[in-house]
């Protein structure tokens, strides 16, 4: 593919640069099923992407993330902000189908103009994040969306998750579902910039409170491993004030919410708000996002190679088959041979 | 219930029963499993091994008489047959006030209300989201001049309402109350039934307004409410039906039912500080009765030994009274079928009959034409003199709880009672019902029992006639019954009349006042009351509600 | 190799009443059959369920209805669809219809009507027959 530009590619970037939900709406149907005009118009959105705010929304299901999430629709169009929502639930294994009913519990925004839902199936991507989540992401974007937010339900264990692309991470747990521990194993502590304690009216609050601040004083992100971190080494009456750190520091912070009965919602925007703000100050914003660019980039890359040893002559192909199971050649030269033909790559 | 040596025998029996069978008959089945409709494994005989738990005097006992298996009654049927009472309105209340005298006429003992989707949500008839929506369903109320229109020339001091309404109960309730006080019947006097059932509806039927916790509240308000002014009213009716419809087995229903029943007990026990012996007395219930005749049998008897146990074990309660499950039911209207639409006049005789034997104390038929419109006279008709015919002809009333004994039915009663347990114990270690509800508990089991069953019409495991089987290409057409368009514009019309005539100043001090009463712990009726006799609309009021309380919408557990 | 495409279905229940049996078996059905369903609840307005359509881009809406409401509703969710470039997008309906209003449902834009008794796989079929990824 060449880097011309198509008329159909300047249409369809013209109307998503405007905000035509319609079109970005098909082009994200298009990334999906990967369909040739999709990929090269993404191409040019890329380039007009890269502003809005991203944030990640992970937790066990059942944790209240959707009802959360509708909750911070509504409070950051009170601030104006231009909203997009990508929720990513999985695909059946068994059928291929999926139940996407993430939605509905934000459906009361879903006619405001500056609020863009989109729901995707995981198809396949267990709990990392697909190509066309991540495009998705860039699409809204282009389309002047100012914060994102990326649903999903595992983090931490996938070789790309949410937390590889968003600016700002987000931890749902719940009291009483035991689910600390699980996220714990699942490695979810390094990658939480936020924790919220959703359905914090429910009986163990304070409790998993508690145990996050323990396991934060002790965690790698610290750089002070501690090995007794047991409930009585913090004094639960002065918690640690996130301000006192050092200014290229940022301890994640713990929030308490009720979704349900939106308590705790305007706190939580802020505190989305000030991590915003530390990683421009910091400079670490530029960091993470030259991280995902050299991540999109190894993904792009094997991309193209699946591609383009899936558009490579099977004769040829079966050749270097022969080829291997005799042991004329090696994997290495093989594979080398592979991607050098055809010259055009 | 027998002797360790009687058991042995039959169990004897049993086996060379079972082999005998096997010998003589090649092939002894013609299915490898028999099951209810909702899937409970039937053994091919039942004997005295089945109910060797059972205790006559602690399990059984008699009619009358702790734990009411037999009946809450000690006469039954013999002393006062159940109440004939059909679900009926639709168009304005003066099309409904017509068909309800006519219903009277022909000898209905008791009214019951169908309200249209906009009166059920709170919504005024001019709201946009009524949009021809307005009659359709049910009747259209919006203002104490509906209410009085409703019930103009019906004596409410002798004639029992039943009114199927549940987040605007307290408004409907209250526009009754003074429409009756108008007419001069004294609340001493007025009797009937509010639904006011809000956790099946989170559960299950989807009508909904405010959030649960708030919901909850505004119930235990007119249980109060009833309690010391109303007091031959039923303030709520704790309803299975709609659990079911949404497809929930037999159980499911029961279980779900009696713990919705605990969490509104429990509610006005903290939050009003009543003795239970001053308000459980007026707690009715209302059950769904399906199509598997023994099945349902089996839940109406066991829903009363198990209400009765809660109340005096769980609650304390003293007063026999108390312990009383009194229970409306309707027919499934789930079971009826749009093909061959006249089958459902057996269905439905099939499930009154349930009902009968099971003791219900007031019961709805439905109409055979149901499952395609609003029912017609014709077809409301029919279904009233199947209640008769069961009632007046059969002799099923002349004995008390004629199945009791039944090897079968008292087995399958205590099978379903035990798996009933189940589900309340697992409600309780959720933290009641409140908390099951908010993680989908209910919900998710519902809706896997539904799919389950639908695949198993699909597939033709499952019978049902005229749909997966015994199918015609023909069909006997049917009368509809139609609610003319010009119904809404009409109410819209007479809406925007009464809102002219009344002082609106006075609706806003009501408003204003109510909203207080909200914000506060006071009990919100006196100020409904007076909101409607200013003739505040329906969905002002509601509005004050939502405004105080916030909205619930719809999780969608799957 | 071509890339899978897969349907991608919107269910939805327009107008104010709540019985969600039916579609809630219906989106099962159609997962389970290997389609990509958006579930949007109950209680939705016509506005809600087409802008929602098109924010997912799907190929088919089904609706469902049982107050008698339907043919202004469904109507309605056709009209905006259609105003809104999406008219392309299959509408199907289902609920307590009288055979008589099928013809003016059709007439609005509402491709096919299933009525009560219809099995999960005469609709999945019925899909994979007249809906493909657009």
């Amino acid at each position: 593919m060449t880097a011309e530009i198509t008329n159909t590619t300047m249409n369809i970037l013209n109307q998503v640069l405007n905000g035509d939900v319609r079109a970005a709406a098909k082009l994200i149907r298009g990334i999906e099923d990967d369909i040739p005009e999709a990929t090269a118009a993404m191409g040019e959105i890329y380039l007009h992407s890269g502003r809005a705010h991203i944030v990640g929304i992970t937790g066990a299901p059942g944790a209240g993330k959707s009802t959360l999430l509708g909750c911070l629709i509504g409070e950051f169009r009170k601030r104006s902000k231009k909203v997009g929502v990508v929720a990513i639930d999985p695909t059946s294994q068994l059928s291929g189908g999926a139940l996407l009913g993430d939605r509905i519990r934000m459906q009361k925004y879903c006619t405001d103009k500056d609020v863009f839902i989109r729901s995707l199936a995981s198809r396949g991507w267990k709990g990392g994040l697909s190509r066309a989540a991540i495009n998705t992401v860039h699409v809204m974007d282009a389309m002047g969306k100012d914060i994102i937010f990326v649903e999903t339900i595992g983090a931490g264990q996938a070789e790309v998750d949410i937390s590889h692309v968003a600016d700002t991470s987000l931890v749902v747990l719940v009291p009483g579902m035991g689910d600390d521990i699980q996220m714990m194993k699942a490695g979810i502590m390094e990658v939480a910039d936020i924790f919220v304690i959703n359905k914090a009216d429910r009986e163990g609050a304070d409790g998993l409170r508690i145990s996050l601040e323990t396991m934060l004083d002790g965690s790698p992100r610290q750089h002070e491993i501690s090995h007794h971190s047991g409930i009585n080494d913090v004094s639960p009456e002065t918690p640690p004030d996130p301000g006192a750190h050092r200014p290229d520091e940022w301890r994640p912070s713990i929030l308490l919410t009720e979704a349900i009965n939106n308590k705790g919602i305007r706190e939580l925007a802020d505190e989305i708000e000030r991590h915003r703000e530390f990683l421009t100050s910091s400079g670490k914003l530029a960091e993470r996002r030259r991280e995902r660019a050299k991540l999109e980039l190894t993904m792009a890359v094997e991309t193209t190679l699946r591609s383009h040893l899936q558009k490579t002559d099977e004769c040829y192909l079966d050749t270097l088959i022969d080829d291997l199971v005799q042991r004329k050649t090696d994997l290495n030269t093989a594979a080398l041979k592979v991607i050098k033909l055809p010259t055009e790559l | 219930m027998f002797a360790e040596r009687v058991l042995e025998q039959v169990r004897k029996g049993m086996k060379r029963w079972l082999d005998e069978v096997k010998k003589s008959t090649g092939n002894p089945q013609t299915r490898a499993r028999f099951s209810t409709v909702s899937d409970l494994e039937i053994k091919p005989v039942y004997t005295p091994d089945d109910i060797k738990n059972l205790d006559f005097e602690r399990d059984i006992g008699f009619p009358g008489s702790y734990p009411f298996t037999r009946g809450v009654q000690a006469t039954g049927y013999r002393g006062r047959v159940w109440t004939y009472r059909l679900f009926s309105g639709f168009g304005t209340a003066s099309d409904t006030n017509r068909r309800w005298r006519q219903l009277l006429k022909d000898g209905e003992t008791g009214l019951s209300t169908a309200f249209d989707f906009p009166t059920l949500m709170g919504y005024d008839s001019d709201s946009p989201r009524s949009r021809a929506e307005v009659g359709k369903c049910g009747v259209a109320v919006d203002t104490l001049a509906d209410m009085e229109a409703l019930t103009k020339d019906i004596p409410l001091d002798r004639v029992s309402t039943s009114m199927t309404i549940n987040p605007p109960a307290s408004v409907l309730w209250a526009m009754y109350l003074v429409a009756a006080e108008k007419q001069g019947a004294g609340w001493d006097k007025v009797s009937g039934t509010i639904q006011n059932d809000m956790l099946k509806e989170f559960i299950a039927q989807k009508t909904f307004m405010c959030p649960p916790e708030p919901s909850i509240r505004l119930i235990s308000d007119t249980i109060e409410f009833g309690t010391k002014h109303v007091p031959r009213w039923n303030t709520i009716s704790i309803s299975g039906y709609h659990i079911r419809e949404a497809g929930s087995t037999a159980v499911q229903e029961l279980a779900f039912t009696l713990a919705d029943g605990i969490a509104y007990v429990q509610d006005v026990v903290d939050r009003k500080k009543l003795d239970v012996d001053a308000f459980a007395p007026r707690l009715s219930f209302f059950f769904n009765s399906h199509i598997d005749l023994f099945e349902e049998i089996a839940k109406f008897r066991a829903a009363r030994r198990m209400w009765a146990r809660i109340m005096k074990e769980r609650f304390k309660a003293k007063n026999p009274r108390s312990m009383w499950l009194r229970f409306h039911t309707q027919t499934a209207g789930c079971s009826l079928t749009a093909q061959q639409p006249f089958n459902n006049v057996v269905r439905t005789t099939t499930e009154a009959l349930a009902a009968v034997l099971g003791g219900t104390q007031s019961l709805h038929t439905n109409s055979l034409d149901e499952v395609l419109a609003l029912p017609s006279e014709f077809a409301v008709n029919i279904a009233l003199r199947t209640q008769q015919i069961v009632a007046e002809e059969t002799g099923v009333i002349n004995t008390i709880d004629p199945l009791a004994g039944s090897y079968f039915v008292e087995g399958l009663t205590s099978e379903i009672e035990e798996k009933a347990w189940e589900y309340i114990e697992r409600i309780d270690k959720m933290g009641g019902m409140l908390a099951a509800i908010e993680r989908g508990f209910p919900q998710v089991e519902i809706a896997n029992a539904a799919y389950k069953f639908q695949k198993q019409v699909d597939s033709g495991e499952r019978t049902m006639i005229g749909v997966n089987k015994y199918r015609r290409e023909e069909e006997t057409p049917v009368e509809l019954l139609k609610v003319d368009e010009k119904v809404e514009t009409e109410q819209v019309e007479r809406l925007k009349e009464t809102r002219r005539i009344r002082d609106n100043r006075k609706v806003a001090q009501a408003l204003h006042d109510l909203r207080a009463a909200c914000k506060s712990d006071k009990n919100v009726m006196p100020y409904v009351i007076e909101a409607v006799k200013e003739y505040a609309t329906e969905q002002e009021i509601c509005d004050v509600y939502r405004e105080v309380f916030g909205e619930h919408r719809d999780p969608g557990f799957f | 190799m071509t890339p899978e495409r897969k349907v991608r279905i919107l269910i939805a229940k327009p107008g104010l009443d709540g019985h969600d049996r039916g579609v809630k078996i219906v989106a099962r059905g159609y997962r389970d059959a290997g389609f990509e369903v958006i579930y949007t609840g109950v209680h939705q307005t016509p506005e809600q369920i087409a802008d929602a359509a098109i924010q997912e881009s799907v190929d088919l809406v089904g609706l469902s209805c049982l107050s008698g409401a339907h043919l202004h509703l469904f109507s309605e969710v056709a009209r905006l669809l259609k105003e809104q470039g999406a008219g392309d997008v299959t509408i199907i309906g289902g609920g307590i219809i009288p055979r008589e209003d099928i013809p003016r449902l059709k007439e609005a834009g509402i491709k096919e009507v299933f009525l009560p008794g219809t099995t999960l796989e005469e609709i999945v079929n019925w899909t994979k027959e007249n809906v493909s990824p657009k």
